[in-house]
């Protein structure tokens, strides 16, 4: 009787990539849906188009690297992408946009490194980056949250389509009377024009912690963050030392001059830190590896996400921060190997 | 503008600490000294040079070419292309054929006739023996670079694998 | 998420052992020949004391060590030599070794051996060492390593801190368990033994947490002998706590060095069913001609411990088991994570074989499909070395030996902790068991590289100091001539 053989381990836990980036994207379920809830239905057509965008360059990619479509058209990686890009951009911006971004996000980005693996960027974060440098205007037209006495354009699903494909709105409205600064932006803005912080926190958009609505998105991430933590796709490490260094810069500046600088609580709920802490921050591809490496990387991203928000000229300084920590990922590896067990300490 | 400079400044600074602290004083690294580093360390003069040092300073001057280590055999000579920024080639013929597993000298005990003969030839003094006594080869200090093969005057000296490395 | 616990270094995993331990240990059924591979244990193949048509009795020695790390051989059985030919053998993978083959005539005559029954206490540590290797010891935790060989290297001043071996962390594999249970008193009577041959000041005997049943039985057999030089301690069942050096950080809190031994921190390691081996030599004079050998996995009718003469096929084993199953798939040697894969049972059991797993689909989980890594760095969570197994696994291909040296290629233990938790089902254990030797072999010839650069500048400078005095002293002699008498 003979019987066929394998090399040890001869079992192992079933798991997989998919099951992972499945995982990623239900965690990202709370944040899409109160995002919708607060800006209408916008997200879900980019976050369609996106989709579609990502699977059709990963297959296109793919056909043209010679490697087989189904494993890594399932793998999710590309939908993850596509999601975390759309939840960057403005949920009225022009097809085009998200579309352009998405492409290059998947075939430059990850691609042309050698695809799932081996980009050493956040892939997501080349396409907003791309967008942002390209279309900076188109990226500021963000809404205005819904409810909370802050007049607000109701677009109908039809209109929202149509709008986002056509890249105008129905004739009743004009962008001046749709759009609305985000927080982040809005506190710029003001504090430039020589506005004292509580001046420019006085306006209707910011909220109890942060930006109106945007307080309860973030909260939302928060939790599928955790949920993250819980089933262990993600580790501490990174979301710990890239909050915990916001909070730190933006307590020093705020105990320095709370006149000009915003206080900690509002920077962790305003703009992309917890999703940039929790989703971005922590795709293990391009971060750093060794949990030492990890505290660096994450710390490192918060403290380049504070000095671009408060000092820079871009609305948000996350996905910068992340892609100038993912070019120093190589150089944090080769320092942050740990002590091997029997080698002196 | 100032906060810019600033920036940059505490930034190269940063840049210049973490440099000086990681490597520390530059040691001074010659080119021959890199090039005899990818050497096989023979010492069998197939090159035509006296060892692998004097081999490693004739390429360093421009004085050899890449392809002149049979022992080393295409893996060496990739090596040394790379370092030196030329096209890899082959191993030439005229240095010698390139040996497809490590050998060492062993001297067939009962023909030494103990002439010490090959004990000078050898270039890393890895044969022991006196005058009118047996010699014999230190297998693990042996190069195999059968130095020792043609001063032997009763042809008692033989190429045999290496042997195993035990751990 | 799968039933895991990932820590800090290891794995909870299912263990697989109710099936295998509900019935006591039986005697396996005897054969009409045993095969005795003559380098079943670590280090040199015995010497053959026997020829081919040569009666032997058993327990009688049919081969002696050669010199260096080497053991005894024993006939588990009496009957005669039929052959000293090469047979396929399980530890060489089901290729063929020299081996001894004999033919059982059933009486089990015994051979009379005056000198086997020692009273250990009477003689000298040097002389239990020396009667151990008599008996054909090795270490039964599967590495086959001659007792008396790491006995003799372990030696030191004040007499090495022994560490009995129970901790049984691989899964479906239950001979130690069933032996701490039923045979409790050996391992305390062969750990004194060893105590005594070591000068060693005390023994901790390491179980797992899990196996309640065998604690009870050896803490009974520990208060019986009330040795206060014996102690146990319990260690968590997490894979792989019975890894040697992953026993010894968890017991001492000390870490074994990466280019050293255990007894370089004056400890040292042995299985409890080699202290019970030792046990049967000294005490009743039976050298180690069998041992308890787990047979289980959804492949066969019925799982169970059988006490097996070394050289019974694994085919009449099987045969004691029931049979194979329908839903019979992989025949492995050990556990499921470090053991080997054989393609036949044709294949004799030999000491170093603790397990024979007869797996099913159910029991194996088939691998999926290979995807690129992520770098999620669950495997490093997991590696008991303290490895970067995403880092490794970049650095192979293709292969820079110089990152690998520097991220511990040699320092993988193989355990397959990163394998199990790997969502890109990368064979990473595979790969490393691959290239460990490659880099190895580099590394050597690195260092034999520099050795005879070395050596050539030591003889070159020596020839030009012999030259100048050679020049300097004929000078000398020059002089006077030349030099003008005044």
């Amino acid at each position: 009787m003979t019987f066929p053989t394998a090399p040890a381990p001869h079992a192992v836990a079933h798991d997989s990539v998919g099951r992972v980036m499945r995982i990623v994207i239900y965690a990202l379920l709370p944040t899409v849906a109160l995002h919708v809830m607060f800006f209408g239905a916008g997200l879900l057509v980019q976050i369609v188009l996106g989709a579609a965008t990502a699977l059709i360059s990963e297959a296109l990619a793919l056909r043209l690297r010679h490697k087989p479509f189904e494993p890594f058209l399932k793998d999710g990686s590309a939908i993850v992408t596509a999601i975390l890009l759309a939840l960057c951009l403005p949920p009225l911006a022009p097809w085009w946009l998200v579309v352009s971004g998405t492409a290059f996000a998947i075939l430059l980005a990850k691609h042309l490194y050698g695809g799932l693996g081996a980009n050493p960027f956040n892939p997501a974060m080349v396409g907003y980056a791309v967008l942002l440098v390209s279309f900076p205007v188109q990226l500021l037209q963000w809404l205005p949250p819904a409810g909370m006495d802050i007049e607000q354009a109701k677009l109908s699903m039809g209109e929202t389509i149509q709008t986002i494909l056509t890249g105008s709105l129905p004739s009743r409205l004009t962008w001046d009377a749709v759009t609305s600064p985000t927080p982040l932006d809005a506190l710029r803005t003001n504090l430039k024009m020589g506005m004292t912080m509580a001046e420019a926190q006085a306006a209707p958009i910011f909220g109890a912690l942060g930006g109106r609505g945007w307080e309860w998105i973030n909260l939302a991430t928060l939790a599928g963050g955790l949920a993250l933590l819980q089933l262990r796709i993600i580790r501490w490490h990174i979301p710990v030392a890239m909050l915990g260094a916001i909070v730190v810069c933006a307590s020093l500046m705020y105990m320095i001059d709370p006149g000009t600088y915003a206080g900690p609580i509002f920077h962790l709920t305003s703009g992309a830190s917890l999703l940039g802490a929790f989703f971005i921050a922590t795709d293990p591809i391009s971060a750093a590896t060794s949990d030492r490496g990890r505290l660096i990387y994450g710390a490192g991203i918060g403290v380049l996400t504070y000095v671009i928000r408060t000092w820079g000229g871009y609305p948000d300084g996350v996905a910068f921060a992340v892609l100038l920590m993912n070019l120093s990922v190589p150089l944090i590896d080769r320092y942050t190997i740990p002590r091997i067990y029997g080698h002196a300490r | 503008m100032i906060t810019a400079l600033v920036t940059i400044i505490i930034l190269a600074a940063l840049a210049g600490v973490a440099t000086v602290a990681t490597a520390g004083a530059p040691k001074e690294i010659s080119l021959a000294d890199r090039i005899d580093a990818l050497l096989p360390q023979t010492q069998c003069r197939r090159c035509t040079f006296a060892g692998c040092r004097p081999y490693a300073e004739a390429i360093a001057q421009g004085a050899a070419d890449i392809n002149q280590c049979p022992p080393g055999g295409e893996r060496t000579a990739k090596a040394l292309a790379r370092l030196m920024g030329v096209p890899p080639k082959p191993v030439g013929k005229e240095f010698g054929v390139v040996p497809d597993s490590p050998a060492v000298a062993f001297i067939e005990e009962d023909a030494c006739i103990g002439c010490t003969k090959c004990i000078q030839a050898c270039p890393v003094d890895a044969i022991v023996g006196a005058s009118r006594h047996m010699h014999t080869v230190i297998a693990a200090d042996c190069t195999g670079c059968e130095l020792c093969i043609p001063p032997c005057p009763v042809d008692c000296i033989v190429m045999r694998p290496a042997p195993a490395v035990v751990r | 998420m799968t039933a895991r616990e990932l820590l800090a270094g290891g794995l909870r995993i299912e263990a697989h052992k109710q099936r295998s331990t509900k019935a006591p240990i039986r005697a396996a059924s005897l054969t009409e020949r045993y095969v005795i591979p003559l380098d079943q244990h670590s280090g040199l193949p015995a010497v053959p004391l026997v020829k081919p048509s040569d009666r032997v009795r058993m327990w009688q020695p049919i081969a002696q060590p050669a010199p260096g790390i080497s053991a005894w051989l024993h006939s588990p059985v009496s009957g005669e030599v039929i052959a000293i030919e090469p047979r396929p053998a399980p530890h060489r993978l089901g290729a063929p070794t020299l081996s001894i083959v004999i033919a059982n005539d059933g009486r089990d005559r015994r051979f009379e051996n005056a000198a086997a029954i020692v009273s250990f206490e009477q003689i000298s540590p040097n002389e239990a060492c020396e009667h151990i290797a008599r008996g054909g010891i090795v270490g039964l935790g599967g590495a086959a390593f001659p007792t008396a060989n790491k006995l003799e290297s372990s030696l030191c001043e004040n007499g090495p801190q022994l560490l009995l071996n129970g901790a049984e962390c691989e899964p479906y594999i239950s001979c130690d368990e069933v032996l701490m249970r039923e045979r409790a008193e050996d391992i305390v009577f062969g750990a004194r033994a060893l105590l005594h041959a070591l000068c060693s000041p005390n023994c901790t005997i390491a179980i797992e947490d899990d196996v309640p049943e065998a604690q009870a039985a050896l803490r009974q057999a520990v208060d019986k002998a009330a040795d206060p030089r014996i102690r146990i301690k319990v260690v968590p069942a997490i894979y792989p706590a019975g890894g040697e050096r992953q026993l010894i950080a968890t017991v001492f809190d000390a870490e074994v060095p990466h280019d050293g031994l255990p007894a370089d921190i004056g400890v040292v390691c042995q299985n409890v069913g080699t202290a019970a081996a030792i046990a049967r030599w000294i005490r009743d004079g039976q050298p180690l001609v069998s041992r308890i050998v787990t047979v289980t996995g959804d492949g066969v009718s019925e799982a169970g411990n059988w006490e097996t003469r070394i050289g019974t096929p694994f085919s009449s084993l099987i045969a004691d088991c029931g049979g194979y199953t329908e839903r019979m798939s992989r025949l492995i040697m050990g556990g499921s994570m470090m053991g080997t894969s054989l393609a036949h049972d044709d294949l004799p059991v030999v000491k170093a074989t603790n397990c024979i797993i007869a797996a099913s689909a159910l029991d194996l989980q088939p691998r999926g499909l290979e995807m690129p890594c992520i770098r999620c760095g669950n495997c490093s969570q997991v590696c008991p070395a303290f490895l970067l197994p995403q880092q490794l696994h970049w650095y192979l291909q293709p292969f820079d030996s110089d990152q690998l040296a520097r991220h511990g290629l040699l320092d993988c233990i193989e355990c397959g902790c990163c394998d199990y938790v790997c969502p890109s089902q990368i064979p990473l254990a595979e790969r490393f068991r691959e290239a460990k030797p490659l880099l190895a072999r580099e590394l050597d010839a690195h260092l034999s590289a520099d050795a005879a650069r070395a050596r050539f500048v030591a003889r070159n400078e020596r020839l030009a100091r012999l030259e100048a005095e050679h020049r300097a002293k004929l000078a000398q002699k020059r002089r006077p001539k030349n030099e003008p008498t005044s």
